[in-house]
């Protein structure tokens, strides 16, 4: 089961983040994980929603673009070198990483990536396999 | 059907006949009642009596926009205030309006060039005409509407906006027509998609689209979206408003009313006619009117004309599309630039709108132009590499029409404001001292 991400592009003007965070508090949605992309003119934001179709409701016609897309969020030991350990078992396969950040599994307290990789579902089997925990959106709660 | 048989397929050698009978008459009317235009004959050296052939047109002063604002509000009327029955009305170049006159019988030709406009894209007596052009002093609304009545078709005066309503009345009511600006039927095109409905769910099959210029990509999207057929209907205030030409089934080019408004094309520069076919700055002389006659005004719209019988059986004269107003040129870093070749390079992308804005501004001694679009709306972006592969190929493809560099910047759908009337897709931010 893979974790929900909604992505929004924004145009990169003093206040447009605000907007954007000003409708979903107004909707009462909570960020779980949150990371931005940037260029110099643009950005995107990608965050995690436990309802990503509320959000995606709340920002049309706000002039946000927003969709929902598959991502791994695998837990992390919080120990040093086990970030590494994934990203190695993902580069043995050749499956490539678009990008990664960090999240939290807020019900324990632990640590978690999330990823966009090249081959989803390859990567969510061989993960598996590796006896990595793959995180539920209620983890991320 | 044809609704004027005898002007619309006249043969050349009647037509031209008709419209010299009707030249002489008009400009000596003109000369007589309109002190202003009779000195700029007298100055020409050019008496009402010279005008012996069609060529000889070539003689009399050209009228433009600078002698309305001269004479504003009533200058250049002809009749009497008491004979003029209507005031229309739209922007002048120095901020007050112009005004145009009209009398009773101005106001049945005008109807008239309607109505063939109409029977031309196959609206007659049994279908329901959707007016959405903007109702007052604006023709649109107004004269397309006398044109619908003219030819006894049910008129629905929408008028323009509260476009929720107008999807509700094209569905409710069966509308056949819809008569708006381009930009408009785009907007109710989108709206339609929008609220989940098909184009084969609306009876709708023709549209009659005017007012600004528009192209073949904003063609394609409204006939696909609305599932019509649109056709171009050509006017200004000036001359009379809608109806002036209209594109007809073959979509050919518009057949120009000829026997009412003869049309001219000069060289913006040298202002000589230029031979049939060559493009240049459209000049219209009314033929008829009584109100408030235009000798050769120059409309500052660019166009070419087009000779020969066309497949629908008219011989009238017909027009290109209008590529640009020689107004909206915009020369950047010494480049002449219209709005319509940065459309067309916009709706080569299934990723964009043709909700865009062109901004001009001057950095240092230099000149700058910036293009603002929005992304079509549902388009998923998670992806920067995306957005900067985007703006590569659209600034390329810009570069290669324009011939300068024109920079890009993407905009979320929806947050340019939308357009109920002619669209503002042109802001000059520059200041010369
Ligand atoms: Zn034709």
């Amino acid at each position: 089961m893979a974790v929900k991400q909604v992505s929004i592009f924004l145009e990169n003007e003093t206040g447009r983040l605000a907007d954007l965070t000003e409708i979903l508090a107004e909707n009462g949605i909570d960020l779980n994980a949150v990371t931005i992309a940037e260029t110099g003119e643009y950005g995107i934001l990608r965050c995690i929603v436990q309802n990503p179709e509320d959000a995606i409701k709340a920002l049309a016609g706000k002039g946000f673009m927003a969709s929902i897309s598959d991502v791994l969020t695998v837990a992390i030991d919080n120990v040093p070198g086990a970030v590494n350990k994934v990203l190695q078992i993902l580069a043995d396969a050749g499956i490539g990483v678009k990008y990664i950040y960090s999240t939290i599994q807020s019900a324990k307290g632990e640590a978690a990536i999330t990823m966009k990789t090249t081959d989803q579902e390859r990567a969510e089997n061989i993960l598996t396999k590796a006896g990595i925990r793959l995180c539920e959106m209620e983890d991320l709660k | 059907m044809i609704w004027n048989k005898e002007m619309e397929c006249a043969d050349r050698e009647t037509m031209r006949k008709v419209q010299l009978e009707r030249l002489q008459e008009v400009v000596k009317y003109e000369y007589e009642h309109v002190p202003y235009y009779a000195a700029k004959m007298d100055k020409a050296g050019v008496r009402p009596e010279d005008i012996r052939t069609l060529e000889d047109i070539e003689l009399l002063p050209f009228i433009t926009k600078e002698d309305l604002a001269v004479n504003y509000p009533t200058g250049l009327f002809a009749a009497k205030m008491e004979d003029i029955v209507r005031i229309q009305s739209s922007s002048g170049t120095t901020g007050k309006p112009k005004i145009v006159g009209y009398t009773q019988r101005d106001m049945d030709d005008w109807a008239e060039s309607v109505a063939r406009g109409l029977t031309m894209c196959g609206i007659g007596k049994n279908d329901v005409a959707h007016i959405s052009y903007g109702y007052g002093l604006f023709t649109g609304g107004l004269g397309a509407h006398a044109g619908a009545e003219a030819i006894g078709a049910t008129v629905l005066p929408m008028s323009t906006g509260n476009t929720a309503r107008q999807i509700m009345f094209l569905q409710d009511m069966k509308s056949d027509a819809l008569c708006c600006t381009p930009s408009y039927a785009l907007t109710i095109a989108e709206a339609v998609e929008k609220a989940g409905i098909k184009p084969e769910d609306l009876q709708l099959r023709a549209g009659l689209f005017g007012a600004e210029p528009w192209t073949q990509s904003m063609r394609n999207k409204i006939e696909k979206g609305l599932g019509i057929r649109a056709h171009d209907i050509y006017g200004l205030t000036e001359i009379t408003g809608p109806g002036v030409s209209t594109s007809c089934i073959e979509n050919n080019g518009m057949h120009v009313q000829e026997d009412l408004f003869y049309p001219e094309i000069v060289d913006p520069n040298t202002l000589k006619q230029l031979p049939m076919g060559e493009t240049g700055e459209l000049v219209f002389t009314t033929l008829r009117k009584q109100g408030m006659p235009m000798i050769r005004y120059r409309t500052r719209d660019i166009c070419y004309l087009m000779e020969g019988k066309c497949a629908c059986g008219r011989t009238t004269v017909r027009m290109s599309r209008v590529f640009g107003r020689t107004d909206d040129m915009l020369i950047v870093k010494g480049v002449n630039v219209f709005p319509s070749q940065v459309e067309t390079v916009i709706a080569k992308f299934d990723e964009l709108t043709l909700n865009y804005k062109i901004l001009v501004d001057r950095k240092g001694n230099s000149d700058t132009i910036e293009l603002m679009v929005e992304f079509a709306d549902g388009l998923a972006i998670d992806d920067i590499e995306f957005v900067e592969s985007m703006k590569k190929r659209v600034e390329h493809e810009l570069r290669d029409s324009l011939q300068i560099g024109c920079k890009v910047r993407f905009l979320n759908a929806g947050t340019l404001p939308r357009s109920e009337g002619k669209a503002v897709r042109v802001e000059d931010r520059r200041k010369y001292e």
